[in-house]
Protein backbone atom coordinates (compact mmCIF):
# COMPACT_ATOMS: atom_id res chain seq x y z
CA UNK A 1 0.00 0.00 0.00
CA UNK A 2 1.09 4.25 -0.71
CA UNK A 3 2.45 5.47 2.24
CA UNK A 4 3.89 8.80 1.70
CA UNK A 5 5.90 8.85 4.51
CA UNK A 6 8.21 6.07 2.81
CA UNK A 7 10.93 7.27 0.42
CA UNK A 8 10.72 4.15 -1.38
CA UNK A 9 9.11 1.11 -0.95
CA UNK A 10 9.84 -2.09 -3.37
CA UNK A 11 6.48 -4.07 -3.19
CA UNK A 12 6.50 -7.73 -3.90
CA UNK A 13 8.56 -7.08 -6.88
CA UNK A 14 8.40 -10.11 -9.21
CA UNK A 15 10.04 -8.90 -13.34
CA UNK A 16 12.60 -11.06 -15.51
CA UNK A 17 12.66 -10.76 -19.19
CA UNK A 18 10.40 -13.37 -20.54
CA UNK A 19 12.68 -16.68 -19.51
CA UNK A 20 11.48 -16.83 -16.24
CA UNK A 21 11.75 -14.52 -13.45
CA UNK A 22 14.30 -12.99 -12.25
CA UNK A 23 13.24 -11.00 -9.18
CA UNK A 24 10.92 -13.21 -7.35
CA UNK A 25 8.93 -11.38 -5.09
CA UNK A 26 11.30 -8.40 -3.57
CA UNK A 27 10.26 -6.32 -0.32
CA UNK A 28 12.34 -3.29 1.11
CA UNK A 29 12.17 0.12 2.19
CA UNK A 30 14.76 2.89 0.97
CA UNK A 31 15.25 5.80 3.59
CA UNK A 32 15.45 8.94 2.48
CA UNK A 33 18.99 11.04 2.48
CA UNK A 34 20.66 7.70 2.91
CA UNK A 35 22.73 5.51 0.73
CA UNK A 36 21.34 2.37 0.41
CA UNK A 37 23.58 -0.15 -1.35
CA UNK A 38 22.75 -3.78 -2.71
CA UNK A 39 25.33 -6.44 -2.42
CA UNK A 40 24.92 -10.53 -3.76
CA UNK A 41 26.50 -12.49 -6.34
CA UNK A 42 26.33 -12.18 -10.12
CA UNK A 43 23.04 -13.15 -11.45
CA UNK A 44 21.44 -12.20 -8.50
CA UNK A 45 18.60 -9.97 -10.16
CA UNK A 46 20.46 -6.37 -8.30
CA UNK A 47 20.42 -5.13 -12.01
CA UNK A 48 17.06 -5.86 -12.94
CA UNK A 49 16.04 -4.32 -9.82
CA UNK A 50 17.38 -1.11 -10.60
CA UNK A 51 16.23 -0.81 -13.89
CA UNK A 52 12.39 -1.70 -12.30
CA UNK A 53 13.08 1.80 -10.30
CA UNK A 54 13.58 3.57 -13.66
CA UNK A 55 11.48 1.99 -15.79
CA UNK A 56 13.62 0.57 -18.06
CA UNK A 57 11.59 -3.15 -17.18
CA UNK A 58 8.26 -3.01 -15.84
CA UNK A 59 7.72 -5.68 -13.19
CA UNK A 60 5.09 -8.41 -13.98
CA UNK A 61 3.80 -8.33 -9.97
CA UNK A 62 4.37 -5.77 -7.74
CA UNK A 63 4.89 -2.19 -7.03
CA UNK A 64 7.30 0.04 -6.13
CA UNK A 65 6.45 3.38 -4.22
CA UNK A 66 8.22 7.11 -4.89
CA UNK A 67 7.09 9.32 -2.22
CA UNK A 68 3.67 7.81 -2.25
CA UNK A 69 3.67 7.64 -6.08
CA UNK A 70 3.45 3.94 -7.83
CA UNK A 71 6.29 4.06 -10.72
CA UNK A 72 5.25 0.63 -12.31
CA UNK A 73 3.72 1.68 -15.56
CA UNK A 74 5.60 5.26 -15.76
CA UNK A 75 7.64 5.63 -18.81
CA UNK A 76 11.58 6.26 -17.92
CA UNK A 77 10.28 10.06 -18.50
CA UNK A 78 8.21 10.47 -16.29
CA UNK A 79 10.21 8.71 -13.87
CA UNK A 80 13.34 10.81 -14.92
CA UNK A 81 10.87 14.14 -13.81
CA UNK A 82 10.00 12.82 -10.44
CA UNK A 83 13.87 12.98 -9.96
CA UNK A 84 15.01 9.60 -10.05
CA UNK A 85 18.28 9.00 -12.35
CA UNK A 86 20.26 5.98 -12.93
CA UNK A 87 23.62 5.44 -13.96
CA UNK A 88 23.46 2.13 -15.97
CA UNK A 89 26.70 -0.47 -15.48
CA UNK A 90 27.10 -0.27 -19.24
CA UNK A 91 28.84 2.99 -21.36
CA UNK A 92 25.93 5.23 -21.95
CA UNK A 93 27.40 8.15 -23.55
CA UNK A 94 26.85 9.03 -27.20
CA UNK A 95 30.57 8.49 -28.32
CA UNK A 96 29.70 11.03 -31.43
CA UNK A 97 29.00 13.61 -29.26
CA UNK A 98 31.76 15.71 -27.23
CA UNK A 99 31.86 15.38 -23.54
CA UNK A 100 29.89 18.62 -23.16
CA UNK A 101 27.25 17.93 -25.55
CA UNK A 102 26.57 14.77 -23.54
CA UNK A 103 26.65 16.42 -19.65
CA UNK A 104 24.43 18.82 -21.35
CA UNK A 105 22.07 16.86 -22.61
CA UNK A 106 21.80 15.08 -18.77
CA UNK A 107 19.61 18.52 -18.32
CA UNK A 108 17.13 18.12 -21.13
CA UNK A 109 14.41 18.49 -19.00
CA UNK A 110 15.59 21.89 -17.90
CA UNK A 111 14.61 24.89 -19.75
CA UNK A 112 16.10 27.82 -18.09
CA UNK A 113 19.53 28.06 -19.80
CA UNK A 114 21.09 30.23 -16.98
CA UNK A 115 19.89 26.91 -14.67
CA UNK A 116 21.90 24.94 -16.90
CA UNK A 117 25.21 26.81 -16.91
CA UNK A 118 24.76 27.24 -12.92
CA UNK A 119 24.76 23.44 -12.65
CA UNK A 120 27.49 22.96 -15.66
CA UNK A 121 30.13 25.57 -13.40
CA UNK A 122 29.53 23.25 -10.51
CA UNK A 123 30.47 20.42 -12.44
CA UNK A 124 33.06 21.03 -13.90
CA UNK A 125 34.54 21.82 -10.11
CA UNK A 126 33.27 18.44 -9.11
CA UNK A 127 34.92 16.41 -12.40
CA UNK A 128 37.56 18.71 -14.03
CA UNK A 129 37.42 15.79 -17.19
CA UNK A 130 34.55 18.11 -18.21
CA UNK A 131 36.44 20.93 -18.87
CA UNK A 132 39.53 19.41 -19.64
CA UNK A 133 37.98 17.14 -22.55
CA UNK A 134 34.83 19.48 -22.99
CA UNK A 135 35.55 19.66 -27.13
CA UNK A 136 36.86 15.68 -27.16
CA UNK A 137 34.02 13.16 -28.69
CA UNK A 138 33.10 10.81 -25.70
CA UNK A 139 33.79 7.69 -27.72
CA UNK A 140 38.10 9.05 -27.54
CA UNK A 141 37.85 8.49 -23.45
CA UNK A 142 38.82 5.67 -21.79
CA UNK A 143 36.37 4.19 -20.32
CA UNK A 144 36.79 5.27 -16.73
CA UNK A 145 36.98 8.81 -17.92
CA UNK A 146 34.07 7.76 -19.51
CA UNK A 147 32.15 6.50 -16.30
CA UNK A 148 33.03 9.97 -14.82
CA UNK A 149 31.23 12.09 -17.50
CA UNK A 150 28.49 10.03 -16.95
CA UNK A 151 28.16 10.91 -13.34
CA UNK A 152 29.13 14.32 -14.45
CA UNK A 153 25.73 14.07 -16.61
CA UNK A 154 23.39 12.39 -14.24
CA UNK A 155 24.17 15.02 -11.52
CA UNK A 156 23.03 17.92 -14.13
CA UNK A 157 19.08 16.70 -12.79
CA UNK A 158 19.81 17.45 -9.44
CA UNK A 159 18.07 14.00 -8.61
CA UNK A 160 16.45 13.32 -5.28
CA UNK A 161 16.85 9.50 -5.56
CA UNK A 162 20.30 8.84 -7.71
CA UNK A 163 19.92 4.91 -8.68
CA UNK A 164 23.90 3.61 -9.35
CA UNK A 165 24.75 0.34 -11.38
CA UNK A 166 28.39 -0.41 -10.36
CA UNK A 167 29.53 2.62 -10.62
CA UNK A 168 33.84 1.39 -9.43
CA UNK A 169 33.70 -0.90 -12.08
CA UNK A 170 36.44 -0.14 -14.74
CA UNK A 171 38.07 2.76 -12.29
CA UNK A 172 41.89 3.06 -11.60
CA UNK A 173 42.28 3.21 -7.62
CA UNK A 174 42.49 7.37 -7.60
CA UNK A 175 39.48 8.07 -9.94
CA UNK A 176 37.37 5.02 -7.76
CA UNK A 177 38.68 7.44 -4.18
CA UNK A 178 36.98 10.19 -6.24
CA UNK A 179 33.95 8.90 -7.22
CA UNK A 180 33.36 7.24 -3.84
CA UNK A 181 33.86 10.65 -2.24
CA UNK A 182 31.52 12.17 -5.09
CA UNK A 183 28.43 9.59 -3.54
CA UNK A 184 29.15 10.89 -0.03
CA UNK A 185 29.22 14.83 -1.00
CA UNK A 186 26.03 14.06 -2.93
CA UNK A 187 24.76 12.23 0.18
CA UNK A 188 25.77 14.53 2.24
CA UNK A 189 23.49 17.50 0.65
CA UNK A 190 20.67 15.66 0.92
CA UNK A 191 20.30 12.93 -2.55
CA UNK A 192 19.32 10.03 -1.39
CA UNK A 193 21.69 7.20 -3.39
CA UNK A 194 20.35 3.55 -4.40
CA UNK A 195 23.58 1.25 -5.00
CA UNK A 196 24.90 -2.00 -6.77
CA UNK A 197 28.71 -2.90 -5.41
CA UNK A 198 30.85 -5.40 -6.17
CA UNK A 199 33.31 -3.19 -4.40
CA UNK A 200 31.23 -4.57 -1.65
CA UNK A 201 33.51 -3.72 1.27
CA UNK A 202 34.16 -0.47 0.61
CA UNK A 203 30.12 0.19 -0.60
CA UNK A 204 29.16 -1.20 2.41
CA UNK A 205 31.17 1.39 4.79
CA UNK A 206 29.81 4.10 3.29
CA UNK A 207 26.46 3.09 2.97
CA UNK A 208 23.47 3.61 6.11
CA UNK A 209 21.65 0.68 4.66
CA UNK A 210 22.68 -3.07 3.30
CA UNK A 211 20.63 -4.97 1.13
CA UNK A 212 21.95 -8.53 -0.18
CA UNK A 213 20.05 -9.95 -2.91
CA UNK A 214 20.42 -13.67 -3.65
CA UNK A 215 18.29 -15.54 -6.32
CA UNK A 216 16.36 -12.78 -6.88
CA UNK A 217 15.16 -12.25 -3.27
CA UNK A 218 16.48 -10.28 -0.35
CA UNK A 219 18.45 -12.55 1.50
CA UNK A 220 19.21 -10.24 4.57
CA UNK A 221 18.54 -6.52 5.38
CA UNK A 222 20.07 -4.58 7.74
CA UNK A 223 22.64 -1.89 8.31
CA UNK A 224 25.64 -1.61 5.87
CA UNK A 225 28.04 -2.66 9.14
CA UNK A 226 25.59 -5.33 9.69
CA UNK A 227 25.60 -6.92 6.37
CA UNK A 228 29.92 -6.35 6.41
CA UNK A 229 30.18 -8.28 8.86
CA UNK A 230 27.80 -10.89 8.66
CA UNK A 231 29.68 -14.26 8.93
CA UNK A 232 27.99 -15.76 6.53
CA UNK A 233 27.57 -12.74 3.74
CA UNK A 234 31.54 -12.35 3.95
CA UNK A 235 31.99 -15.73 3.36
CA UNK A 236 29.97 -16.36 0.21
CA UNK A 237 29.50 -12.91 -1.65
CA UNK A 238 32.58 -10.37 -0.12
CA UNK A 239 35.38 -12.38 -0.46
CA UNK A 240 35.73 -14.22 2.89
CA UNK A 241 36.88 -12.71 6.30
CA UNK A 242 40.49 -14.47 5.74
CA UNK A 243 43.36 -13.04 3.44
CA UNK A 244 43.12 -12.19 0.17
CA UNK A 245 43.79 -15.93 -1.79
CA UNK A 246 46.83 -15.27 -2.70
CA UNK A 247 48.77 -15.82 0.79
CA UNK A 248 52.32 -14.41 1.34
CA UNK A 249 51.90 -11.13 -0.54
CA UNK A 250 49.37 -9.35 1.13
CA UNK A 251 49.42 -6.09 -0.23
CA UNK A 252 50.86 -3.39 2.21
CA UNK A 253 50.76 -5.70 4.96
CA UNK A 254 47.71 -4.05 5.95
CA UNK A 255 45.14 -6.88 6.30
CA UNK A 256 42.58 -7.61 3.71
CA UNK A 257 41.09 -4.06 3.81
CA UNK B 1 66.30 -15.89 -23.20
CA UNK B 2 63.90 -13.85 -25.48
CA UNK B 3 60.38 -12.71 -24.25
CA UNK B 4 57.41 -14.54 -25.40
CA UNK B 5 55.54 -11.72 -26.36
CA UNK B 6 57.52 -8.28 -27.06
CA UNK B 7 56.30 -5.08 -27.49
CA UNK B 8 59.00 -2.82 -28.66
CA UNK B 9 58.03 1.22 -28.93
CA UNK B 10 54.70 1.45 -30.44
CA UNK B 11 53.30 4.58 -30.84
CA UNK B 12 49.68 5.19 -31.61
CA UNK B 13 47.65 8.18 -32.08
CA UNK B 14 43.92 8.81 -32.71
CA UNK B 15 43.31 12.15 -33.97
CA UNK B 16 44.55 14.57 -31.25
CA UNK B 17 45.20 12.15 -28.72
CA UNK B 18 48.63 9.75 -28.33
CA UNK B 19 47.01 6.65 -26.94
CA UNK B 20 50.50 4.91 -27.11
CA UNK B 21 53.74 6.83 -27.13
CA UNK B 22 56.95 4.50 -27.79
CA UNK B 23 55.56 2.02 -25.29
CA UNK B 24 57.50 -1.33 -24.94
CA UNK B 25 56.91 -4.08 -22.67
CA UNK B 26 57.91 -7.60 -22.19
CA UNK B 27 56.17 -10.54 -21.32
CA UNK B 28 58.34 -14.02 -20.51
CA UNK B 29 56.76 -17.18 -20.66
CA UNK B 30 55.08 -18.71 -17.98
CA UNK B 31 54.70 -15.20 -16.20
CA UNK B 32 51.93 -14.08 -14.98
CA UNK B 33 52.67 -10.46 -15.76
CA UNK B 34 49.95 -7.44 -14.37
CA UNK B 35 49.56 -4.61 -16.71
CA UNK B 36 48.45 -1.47 -14.42
CA UNK B 37 48.01 2.59 -14.44
CA UNK B 38 45.34 4.99 -14.38
CA UNK B 39 42.44 5.33 -16.84
CA UNK B 40 43.29 7.14 -20.57
CA UNK B 41 46.85 5.39 -19.97
CA UNK B 42 46.24 3.08 -23.40
CA UNK B 43 46.35 -0.09 -21.45
CA UNK B 44 43.62 -1.19 -23.77
CA UNK B 45 44.72 0.15 -26.63
CA UNK B 46 48.27 -2.28 -26.02
CA UNK B 47 46.26 -4.96 -25.95
CA UNK B 48 44.71 -3.95 -29.12
CA UNK B 49 47.86 -3.22 -31.09
CA UNK B 50 48.72 -6.75 -29.59
CA UNK B 51 45.74 -8.77 -30.67
CA UNK B 52 45.37 -6.99 -34.33
CA UNK B 53 42.03 -4.90 -33.33
CA UNK B 54 43.94 -1.57 -33.84
CA UNK B 55 46.98 -1.10 -36.08
CA UNK B 56 49.70 0.95 -34.84
CA UNK B 57 51.51 4.00 -36.24
CA UNK B 58 55.04 2.94 -35.26
CA UNK B 59 56.76 -0.27 -33.06
CA UNK B 60 56.46 -3.78 -33.60
CA UNK B 61 55.10 -6.66 -31.79
CA UNK B 62 56.56 -10.10 -32.05
CA UNK B 63 55.01 -13.44 -30.29
CA UNK B 64 57.47 -16.61 -30.18
CA UNK B 65 60.11 -15.26 -32.08
CA UNK B 66 57.52 -13.82 -35.45
CA UNK B 67 56.43 -10.70 -35.82
CA UNK B 68 52.82 -9.57 -35.20
CA UNK B 69 52.60 -6.42 -35.80
CA UNK B 70 50.05 -5.51 -38.29
CA UNK B 71 48.33 -9.23 -38.38
CA UNK B 72 44.75 -9.75 -38.23
CA UNK B 73 43.05 -10.50 -34.74
CA UNK B 74 42.10 -14.02 -36.24
CA UNK B 75 45.95 -14.44 -37.66
CA UNK B 76 47.13 -13.36 -33.80
CA UNK B 77 44.55 -15.62 -31.99
CA UNK B 78 45.28 -18.41 -34.54
CA UNK B 79 49.03 -18.01 -33.19
CA UNK B 80 48.15 -18.75 -30.28
CA UNK B 81 47.24 -14.88 -28.48
CA UNK B 82 43.32 -15.11 -26.67
CA UNK B 83 42.52 -12.44 -24.97
CA UNK B 84 39.09 -10.65 -23.04
CA UNK B 85 37.34 -7.63 -23.56
CA UNK B 86 36.92 -5.27 -20.66
CA UNK B 87 33.12 -4.81 -21.70
CA UNK B 88 32.43 -8.26 -23.08
CA UNK B 89 31.66 -9.23 -26.59
CA UNK B 90 29.89 -12.67 -26.34
CA UNK B 91 27.06 -13.85 -29.64
CA UNK B 92 24.05 -13.37 -27.64
CA UNK B 93 21.26 -15.48 -29.41
CA UNK B 94 22.86 -18.76 -29.37
CA UNK B 95 23.53 -20.77 -26.09
CA UNK B 96 26.11 -20.51 -23.65
CA UNK B 97 27.48 -23.68 -24.36
CA UNK B 98 27.43 -23.08 -28.09
CA UNK B 99 29.16 -19.44 -27.24
CA UNK B 100 31.82 -22.11 -26.26
CA UNK B 101 32.02 -24.48 -28.88
CA UNK B 102 32.75 -21.82 -31.53
CA UNK B 103 35.52 -21.28 -29.45
CA UNK B 104 36.66 -24.22 -29.89
CA UNK B 105 37.51 -23.79 -33.32
CA UNK B 106 40.42 -21.83 -33.34
CA UNK B 107 42.48 -24.62 -35.44
CA UNK B 108 39.99 -25.08 -38.14
CA UNK B 109 39.40 -23.02 -41.11
CA UNK B 110 36.43 -20.74 -41.63
CA UNK B 111 34.43 -22.74 -44.12
CA UNK B 112 35.32 -26.00 -41.86
CA UNK B 113 33.51 -24.55 -38.74
CA UNK B 114 30.72 -23.58 -41.17
CA UNK B 115 30.58 -27.02 -42.74
CA UNK B 116 30.70 -28.89 -39.41
CA UNK B 117 27.48 -30.01 -38.38
CA UNK B 118 28.25 -31.53 -35.07
CA UNK B 119 30.48 -30.83 -32.26
CA UNK B 120 32.17 -34.08 -31.17
CA UNK B 121 31.75 -35.33 -27.36
CA UNK B 122 34.78 -34.74 -26.48
CA UNK B 123 34.54 -30.96 -27.48
CA UNK B 124 31.19 -30.84 -25.44
CA UNK B 125 32.76 -32.28 -22.56
CA UNK B 126 35.64 -30.03 -22.15
CA UNK B 127 33.41 -27.16 -22.86
CA UNK B 128 31.05 -28.09 -20.27
CA UNK B 129 34.32 -28.35 -18.03
CA UNK B 130 35.60 -25.10 -18.64
CA UNK B 131 32.40 -23.73 -17.63
CA UNK B 132 32.35 -24.94 -14.61
CA UNK B 133 35.56 -23.98 -13.71
CA UNK B 134 34.44 -20.33 -13.68
CA UNK B 135 30.92 -21.61 -11.92
CA UNK B 136 28.58 -20.89 -14.67
CA UNK B 137 28.00 -24.95 -16.08
CA UNK B 138 24.50 -24.49 -14.71
CA UNK B 139 23.25 -21.96 -17.12
CA UNK B 140 24.70 -23.88 -20.44
CA UNK B 141 21.14 -23.80 -22.26
CA UNK B 142 20.16 -20.42 -21.51
CA UNK B 143 20.69 -18.00 -24.50
CA UNK B 144 24.22 -15.94 -23.60
CA UNK B 145 22.21 -13.02 -23.98
CA UNK B 146 20.35 -13.80 -20.59
CA UNK B 147 23.14 -13.49 -18.52
CA UNK B 148 24.13 -10.65 -16.40
CA UNK B 149 26.94 -8.24 -17.17
CA UNK B 150 29.01 -10.66 -14.24
CA UNK B 151 27.95 -14.05 -15.56
CA UNK B 152 29.45 -12.67 -19.09
CA UNK B 153 31.87 -11.63 -18.03
CA UNK B 154 32.68 -14.86 -16.87
CA UNK B 155 31.63 -16.57 -19.55
CA UNK B 156 34.49 -14.57 -21.82
CA UNK B 157 36.96 -16.01 -19.60
CA UNK B 158 35.94 -19.56 -19.99
CA UNK B 159 35.41 -18.52 -24.19
CA UNK B 160 39.20 -17.58 -23.88
CA UNK B 161 40.49 -20.53 -22.00
CA UNK B 162 38.94 -23.11 -24.10
CA UNK B 163 40.19 -22.08 -27.35
CA UNK B 164 43.74 -22.93 -25.48
CA UNK B 165 46.05 -19.95 -26.28
CA UNK B 166 49.74 -19.90 -25.09
CA UNK B 167 49.39 -16.92 -23.86
CA UNK B 168 46.06 -15.12 -22.56
CA UNK B 169 45.46 -10.93 -21.94
CA UNK B 170 42.72 -10.39 -19.63
CA UNK B 171 41.32 -7.05 -19.36
CA UNK B 172 40.02 -6.71 -15.71
CA UNK B 173 38.71 -10.07 -14.89
CA UNK B 174 37.81 -8.68 -11.83
CA UNK B 175 35.82 -6.31 -12.94
CA UNK B 176 32.13 -6.53 -11.88
CA UNK B 177 32.58 -9.64 -10.45
CA UNK B 178 31.35 -10.79 -6.91
CA UNK B 179 34.78 -10.43 -4.31
CA UNK B 180 34.34 -14.43 -3.66
CA UNK B 181 34.54 -15.60 -7.25
CA UNK B 182 37.44 -13.07 -7.47
CA UNK B 183 39.69 -15.02 -5.45
CA UNK B 184 38.02 -18.38 -6.64
CA UNK B 185 39.51 -16.98 -10.37
CA UNK B 186 42.82 -15.90 -8.92
CA UNK B 187 43.16 -19.58 -7.58
CA UNK B 188 42.49 -20.77 -10.90
CA UNK B 189 44.71 -18.78 -13.03
CA UNK B 190 47.55 -19.48 -10.41
CA UNK B 191 46.67 -23.10 -10.71
CA UNK B 192 46.81 -22.87 -15.28
CA UNK B 193 49.97 -21.06 -14.81
CA UNK B 194 51.77 -23.42 -13.05
CA UNK B 195 50.54 -25.66 -15.78
CA UNK B 196 52.53 -23.15 -18.31
CA UNK B 197 50.24 -20.97 -19.34
CA UNK B 198 51.04 -17.03 -19.73
CA UNK B 199 48.87 -14.33 -18.55
CA UNK B 200 48.90 -10.60 -19.19
CA UNK B 201 46.35 -8.82 -17.03
CA UNK B 202 44.93 -5.29 -16.96
CA UNK B 203 42.86 -4.91 -13.59
CA UNK B 204 42.10 -2.06 -11.26
CA UNK B 205 41.33 -4.43 -8.32
CA UNK B 206 45.05 -4.15 -6.04
CA UNK B 207 44.84 -6.97 -4.05
CA UNK B 208 44.30 -9.60 -7.14
CA UNK B 209 47.09 -7.95 -9.28
CA UNK B 210 49.74 -7.90 -6.44
CA UNK B 211 48.85 -10.95 -5.42
CA UNK B 212 48.76 -12.54 -8.60
CA UNK B 213 52.02 -11.22 -10.61
CA UNK B 214 55.39 -11.54 -10.21
CA UNK B 215 55.61 -8.80 -12.39
CA UNK B 216 53.27 -5.43 -12.65
CA UNK B 217 54.52 -2.92 -15.58
CA UNK B 218 52.83 0.26 -14.97
CA UNK B 219 51.47 2.56 -18.00
CA UNK B 220 51.14 6.30 -17.65
CA UNK B 221 50.68 8.69 -20.73
CA UNK B 222 50.66 5.80 -22.92
CA UNK B 223 54.14 4.67 -22.41
CA UNK B 224 55.34 2.17 -19.72
CA UNK B 225 56.42 4.13 -16.76
CA UNK B 226 57.89 1.14 -14.07
CA UNK B 227 58.23 -2.39 -14.38
CA UNK B 228 58.86 -4.39 -11.05
CA UNK B 229 57.92 -6.67 -8.54
CA UNK B 230 55.25 -5.86 -7.10
CA UNK B 231 56.73 -4.60 -4.25
CA UNK B 232 58.96 -2.45 -6.50
CA UNK B 233 56.10 -0.68 -7.79
CA UNK B 234 53.76 -0.01 -5.05
CA UNK B 235 56.78 1.40 -3.17
CA UNK B 236 57.52 3.59 -6.37
CA UNK B 237 56.68 7.68 -6.10
CA UNK B 238 55.75 7.78 -9.39
CA UNK B 239 53.71 5.19 -9.32
CA UNK B 240 51.86 6.44 -6.00
CA UNK B 241 51.60 10.04 -7.27
CA UNK B 242 50.17 8.71 -11.01
CA UNK B 243 48.12 6.06 -10.16
CA UNK B 244 47.61 5.14 -6.65
CA UNK B 245 47.06 8.39 -5.36
CA UNK B 246 48.85 8.41 -1.48
CA UNK B 247 49.87 5.55 0.92
CA UNK B 248 46.13 4.91 1.95
CA UNK B 249 45.29 3.40 -1.05
CA UNK B 250 44.44 0.00 0.30
CA UNK B 251 41.40 0.96 1.50
CA UNK B 252 39.86 1.46 -1.98
CA UNK B 253 42.85 -1.00 -3.90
Amino acid sequence: MSDTDVFLRFEGIVAGYGGGDVLKGVDFDVSQGGVTCIVGPNGSGKSTLLKTVSGLVRPRLGQIWFKGRGLVGLSPKEILQLGVVQVPQQHSLFREMTVLENVELGAFLVKDKRVIAQRLEHIRELFPIVGERAKDKAGSLSGGQQRLVEFARCLMLEPELVVLDEPSMGLDPKTLRLVFDTIRKMNAVGRTVLLVEQNARQALKMSHDGVVLENGKVRLRGTGTDVLNHPEIGALYLGGSIAPANGPSDPGGKGHE
Amino acid sequence: MSALLHVENVSKSFGGVQALRDCSLDVEKGSITGLIGPNGSGKTTLFNVITGYVKPDSGTVTFADKTITNARPNHVFALGVGRTFQLTRIFARISVLENMLVATQRDDSWLRGLTRSMSSKVEVANAMEWLSFVGISQLADLPAGALSFGQRKLLELAYVLVADPDVILLDEPAGGVNLTLINSIAEKIKALNENGKTFLIVEHNMEFVMGLCARVTVMHQGTALVSGSPDEVRSNALVLDAYLGGDDESEYA
